[in-house]
């Protein structure tokens, strides 16, 4: 966390209130029942994210690692310019779908984390949240200089700056921005790591996870979520 | 009905070829759409590896047991359909389980799905997944209307409600079909199934643009899997369905097979040159166009 001045970090000694909504309270239903809510514990789990063993049989695991590298799924997530270079892939210029890469809108069916720019503080919270929920094996993918180094954003007070330390990434696309040939480029390279065994970000996270929490909480200011939120 | 053992191995060999065939057709007509947009589009073996991809994920979370159940129901509506209806009029063995009131049974099963997707999805908790439910009901039941009373003109122009005997009379030649005996009933019944393939202009309930992605939005892993096997199963054993009561049925799998390619080419290629309706204007065309086309169906039979 050299490259990351103080002023950036979060100041730990000062606890930060939980916002009106996310308070433990007692709420009257429409048929006139009184329940306790509590938001942090009702709407999310608290279980910490578990390793999970390859298949047994390495035939089999080489098999998954075939049909995982020849369909991903891509997350709709835009962050910063790199955003834009991704509709092209869906256009008949440069057709990823042909790759069978595609987009799901939701972060439960996608397998590929797309961070496709510079990332503040406040995305990579939503960054964290849609990480985890997303189900393994899963690949983050760092898109253009700002994820790899800050590039431009270098001296910013409000964006990270290696997207590694807060999130494990498979593979980065260097460019300020990358042109949508080098994205396929990097699509393609990231099918021979998966189809290699290299893709278990996934694992990493898990093994590594109060590393990467402390770095993600060091960061963001309102951690006002559980640990591990699904 | 008469029963043989023999007869599971038969429905589970027409329930194979229809996964296949469901599989196989539903990436061709992706591929066509993306054609039309330009694209090459993905592979036409796109829907298998997606498949097995979704059965290795290796982490998987239940919201509890109806979200567990919704896509078993979703898929028994599937099935259901296929197991009690001819798919081959005359075949020895893809009669499947067809018994006399197979059609009753048959229009309950259309809808059995998007029921047990309604509880399947509610328990999960998501608010994307309630709207989506609540959508796809409204449509669906909406879109259904014309076909019910499509299907009871037919049930009443053939005196019957087992679905072999509207085939068996469908026979000897292409001016025996409903299409051409009934047109009216066809024409209603061909707005419910536009209306019911999920296709654009009717498909607000499943579009990745609209809130994401409806219905199955926490759906993943195997979950999804079974989902997509159904994806690739209903629609043809819908489309089995209109083929046997108002195209005159098909006396062989080659028949079958360009048979339901050219039914469901229809509501993709409406679905290429429409827009997508919001769901009170396509309740709103349904109650318009298609219910008045049924009554008059019911009425002239």
């Amino acid at each position: 966390m050299k490259d990351v001045d103080d002023k950036f970090l979060k100041n730990i000694e000062t606890e930060f209130p939980l916002r009106e909504e996310l308070r433990p309270r007692r709420v009257t239903t429409p048929d006139g029942q009184e329940i306790e809510i509590e938001p942090l514990k009702d709407y999310f789990c608290e279980a910490a994210p578990k390793v999970h063993p390859k298949a047994y049989i390495p035939i089999v695991e080489d098999f998954y690692n075939w049909a995982r590298a020849n369909s991903l799924w891509i997350l709709g997530f835009g962050t910063g310019c790199g955003a834009i270079e991704m509709r092209p892939l869906m256009t008949p210029r440069f057709d990823a779908y042909r790759y069978g890469i595609q987009w799901r809108p939701t972060p439960r069916q996608a397998n590929l984390l797309m961070i496709s720019g510079y990332l503040s503080v406040k995305t990579l919270k939503r960054a964290i949240r849609a990480y985890e929920q997303m189900q393994g094996p899963k690949y983050v993918v760092g898109l253009g200089s700002c994820t790899i180094n800050g590039g431009m954003y270098w001296d910013s007070y409000n964006t990270i700056k290696r997207l590694d330390q807060y999130l494990p990434v498979d593979l980065y696309i260097a460019g300020c921005m990358p042109r949508p040939e080098a994205l396929l480029a990097g699509f393609m390279e990231l099918k021979k790591l998966i189809k290699a065994g290299k893709g278990e970000g996934a694992n990493k996270y898990a093994e590594n996870f109060a590393t990467y929490k402390a770095n993600q909480k060091s960061v963001i200011k309102d951690w006002d979520m559980p640990d591990y939120n699904w | 009905m008469t029963f043989e053992w023999i007869q599971i191995p038969y429905a589970l060999l027409t329930l194979f070829i229809i996964l296949n065939y469901g599989l196989l057709m539903t990436a061709v007509v992706r591929k066509l759409a993306a054609r039309v947009g330009g694209r090459p589009g993905i592979p036409v073996y796109q829907n298998y590896i997606d498949l097995v991809k979704n059965f290795a994920l290796r982490s998987k979370i239940s919201h509890g047991v109806m979200y567990y159940l919704g896509p078993v129901f979703r898929l028994t509506g599937g099935i259901g359909l296929i197991l009690f209806v001819p798919t081959i009029y005359g075949s020895s063995w893809a009669q499947n389980f067809a018994f006399a009131g197979d059609l009753v049974l048959a229009l309950y099963f259309v809808f059995f799905g998007t029921l047990g997707m309604a509880l399947g999805a509610g328990e999960s908790g998501h608010p994307h997944s309630a709207i989506g439910v609540s959508r796809g009901l409204s449509q669906v039941t909406m879109a259904e209307l014309p076909l019910a009373l499509a299907v009871y003109a037919i049930a009443v122009q053939y005196q019957t409600l087992s679905i072999t005997e509207i085939v068996a009379a469908q026979q000897g030649g292409l001016f025996n079909w409903t299409l051409f005996t009934n047109p009216l009933a066809v024409v209603a019944a061909m707005f419910a199934f536009v209306g019911t393939m999920m296709r654009s202009p009717f498909d607000v309930v499943l579009a990745p643009q609209e809130i994401p992605i409806g219905p199955p939005t926490e759906y993943h892993s195997a979950y999804l899997a079974l989902m997509q096997t159904n994806r690739a199963i209903f629609p043809i054993a819908k489309t089995i369905i209109y083929m046997n009561l108002f195209f005159g049925g098909a006396t062989s799998w080659a028949e079958f097979a360009i048979k339901a390619f050219l039914l469901y080419m229809i509501p993709a290629v409406i679905g290429v040159v429409h827009p997508r309706f919001r769901v009170e204007q396509s309740i709103r065309f349904f109650l318009k166009w298609g219910l008045p086309v049924g009554v008059l169906a019911i009425l002239t039979v």
